[in-house]
């Protein structure tokens, strides 16, 4: 049979002369020193990728030096321990120069608790949520239910922040509060639940797809092997798909609650400012990202400590968030290695 | 009514009858016929290869007998074919009971990317086979023997599968496989993705095999197919051509068009 074979590539061989003429013949002369076009081109578009890219890091870095050197000068009058474990937020320095105690107080633990509440209610709503519609999408939705479900869920991402400020302000809040008024239960009318709840629905569709490019990039011939060995659709999510995906879905849940943190809007609008230290999320609670907003919006003096408090509470926020996004960066990309 | 596996281990077939029976067997995908009028019966404890150039339906045809072909929507099966004498389309099937008697290795190695040892159980633990830890220890065990791999891998059971040659994940797969008890063993071209070497050692495995079960095996290489199958059926732009004994096929082929594939001249 090998005989045979190499006897026609023999054929082949001797076929090859015979070839009808090409149409066109290669008359150009050989010409590898000179070109026609030219260099000052490739120059310039050079140049303008490595400018504009230099402007965002030039960007980021000031951003980073300003946050720096300000919050150094808040330190100078406020100590680090007392702005990192003090429990009293209140940043109101006095009307005249001649009133008692009257640089306020900055200690910054019930803002970072209250952030944390605020952050937790929000994932215990998204990371089902986000997380099971994700696993919809990816292995039981067909194409064309995910052709329209997609795009629906990814329309809630578009939704400006500030519009689910005021849902969460004049719509979840006080429908909260006539519920909790019903059962007996006293709720603030701006309340760490109604802000964490919006924030959570907010959230959903940065998880949902994150999660769904995850689960789509476990290779089918995992799937395959399951089912062939006999395991329903559920089996096989549960103890091949999930699992193959965890690292990544991990990824996905850290970069929410980064986004959560750092959210700054829906909590102006229906967490309250009123700085307490309370777990109860039927409480008014405020965050960091609240305070800076309203430390700084206004008339303000650049010189008080009132005002430099808030640099130093945009590090804290900007280390807090960098970390986050830096471990679930570095998730991601690890598990995106392991199958390729 | 449910397959179960002790139903059909006491099942006697009488020496002659085929195993698997299929009858008039048409595949669709949407508009596109993928396979038409296919009937061919598969004998039991015998290794049947089936072969062809590439899109003639062998594949096509492999994963209708263990309904692979349901997870593709536009997929359209019509037909019958019957394993044990059960038509595995009629409606009261369990598709997930038939892939338990019917297991399939894939084209590519494909282990999971968990331990050796959780691979192989992990068949055995979905269908609860083993009562206790030391039943699914003996399972595992019996199963990576008959493939070939306890040898190498007994002092490493809980060390993840992808480290192994791809050689070896093909046993691993096959041990996973052999781990329920299929009755039938479907195999997607196994060797395709694998070195001479690892290939003879698995070539070797299915020879053994046989004993215990029945395996239909797509391949590209007609030497392959020359060298484990006892039956051969050549497939051709969704028609069975021709099929019978492997020797026979190889040296008399009764259609022109086997007699060319088989010679080299098309595919």
């Amino acid at each position: 049979m090998i005989a045979q074979l190499l006897e026609s590539n023999e054929q082949f061989d001797v076929d090859s002369p015979n070839m009808p003429n090409e149409a066109v013949t290669l008359s150009k002369p050989f010409n590898i020193t000179t070109r026609n076009s030219s260099n000052i081109g490739e120059y310039a578009i050079k140049f303008i990728m490595v400018a504009c890219s230099m402007v965002a890091i030039a960007v980021t870095v000031g951003i980073v030096f300003s946050l720096f050197f300000e919050s150094i000068s808040f330190f100078q009058r406020v100590s680090i321990s007392e702005f990192l474990f003090g429990t009293k937020w209140s940043p109101q320095t006095a009307l005249r120069a001649d009133q008692v105690a009257a640089e306020g107080s900055f200690g910054a633990v019930p803002l970072i608790t209250g952030t944390l509440l605020i952050s937790f209610i929000a994932m215990c709503v998204a990371t089902p949520l986000g997380l099971f519609s994700a696993i919809y999408l990816s292995e039981y939705a067909s194409r064309r239910a995910r052709n329209v479900i997609k795009p629906l869920l990814e329309i809630l991402a578009g939704i400006p922040t500030v519009v689910y400020g005021f849902f969460a302000a004049l719509t979840v809040a006080p429908m909260l509060r006539s519920t909790g008024e019903n059962i007996g239960l006293n709720v603030s009318s701006e309340s760490a639940l109604a802000a964490g709840l919006v924030m959570g629905i907010m959230i959903i569709p940065l998880i949902s797809s994150l999660s769904d490019d995850v689960i789509n990039a476990v290779p089918q011939s995992l799937r395959d092997a399951s089912l062939g060995l006999g395991s329903t659709n559920s089996e096989t999510i549960r103890k091949v798909v999930l699992p193959a995906a965890i690292p990544g879905i991990s990824g996905s849940l850290l970069l929410g609650a980064s986004r959560a943190i750092g959210e700054t809007m829906i909590v102006v609008m229906a967490a309250g400012l009123a700085a307490n230290l309370t777990a109860n999320p039927l409480e008014a609670v405020t965050t960091i990202t609240a305070q800076i907003v309203a430390l700084l919006t206004g008339d303000q003096e650049f010189d008080s400590a009132k005002t430099l408090s808030a640099f130093a509470l945009g590090l804290l926020l900007f280390i807090v968030t960098l970390i986050l996004n830096m471990i679930s960066l570095k998730i991601v990309n690890k598990y995106r290695e392991q199958y390729d | 009514m449910e397959i179960k596996t002790d139903a059909i281990n006491s099942l006697k077939l009488n020496k002659n009858t085929p195993i698997i029976q299929a009858k008039n067997v048409d595949v669709f995908y949407g508009y596109k016929q993928a396979l038409d009028n296919i009937s061919l019966d598969i004998p039991e404890n015998k290794v049947t290869s089936l072969i062809g150039p590439s899109g003639c339906g062998k594949s096509t045809f492999l994963r209708c007998i263990n309904r692979m072909n349901d997870l593709v929507s536009i997929c359209r099966v019509t037909g019958e074919i019957k394993i044990f004498n059960q038509d595995i389309y009629a409606q009261e099937v369990d598709v997930v009971a038939l892939r338990a008697n019917v297991g399939m290795v894939f084209q590519k190695p494909n282990p999971f990317p968990k331990s050796i040892y959780e691979n192989v159980a992990y068949g055995p633990k979905i269908h609860r086979l083993s009562s206790n830890k030391s039943d699914m220890d003996e399972l595992v065990e019996w199963s990576l023997r008959k493939a070939g791999l306890w040898e190498e891998v007994k002092d490493r059971l809980n060390e993840v599968a992808t480290g192994l040659s791809g050689g070896q994940q093909q046993r691993l797969c096959i041990a996973r496989a052999i781990a329920v008890k299929p009755r039938v063993i479907l195999m997607d071209e196994p060797c395709s993705a694998l070195d001479p070497i690892a290939t003879a050692i698995i070539e070797e495995l299915i020879d053994e095999l046989r004993n215990n079960f029945s395996i239909i095996i797509v391949t590209h290489s007609m030497q392959q197919a020359a060298r484990v199958s006892q039956r051969t059926a050549f497939f051709h732009m969704g028609n069975l051509v021709e099929s019978g004994k492997t020797k026979n096929i190889f040296t008399s082929p009764k259609d022109e068009r086997t007699q060319n594939y088989i010679t080299g001249r098309i595919g």
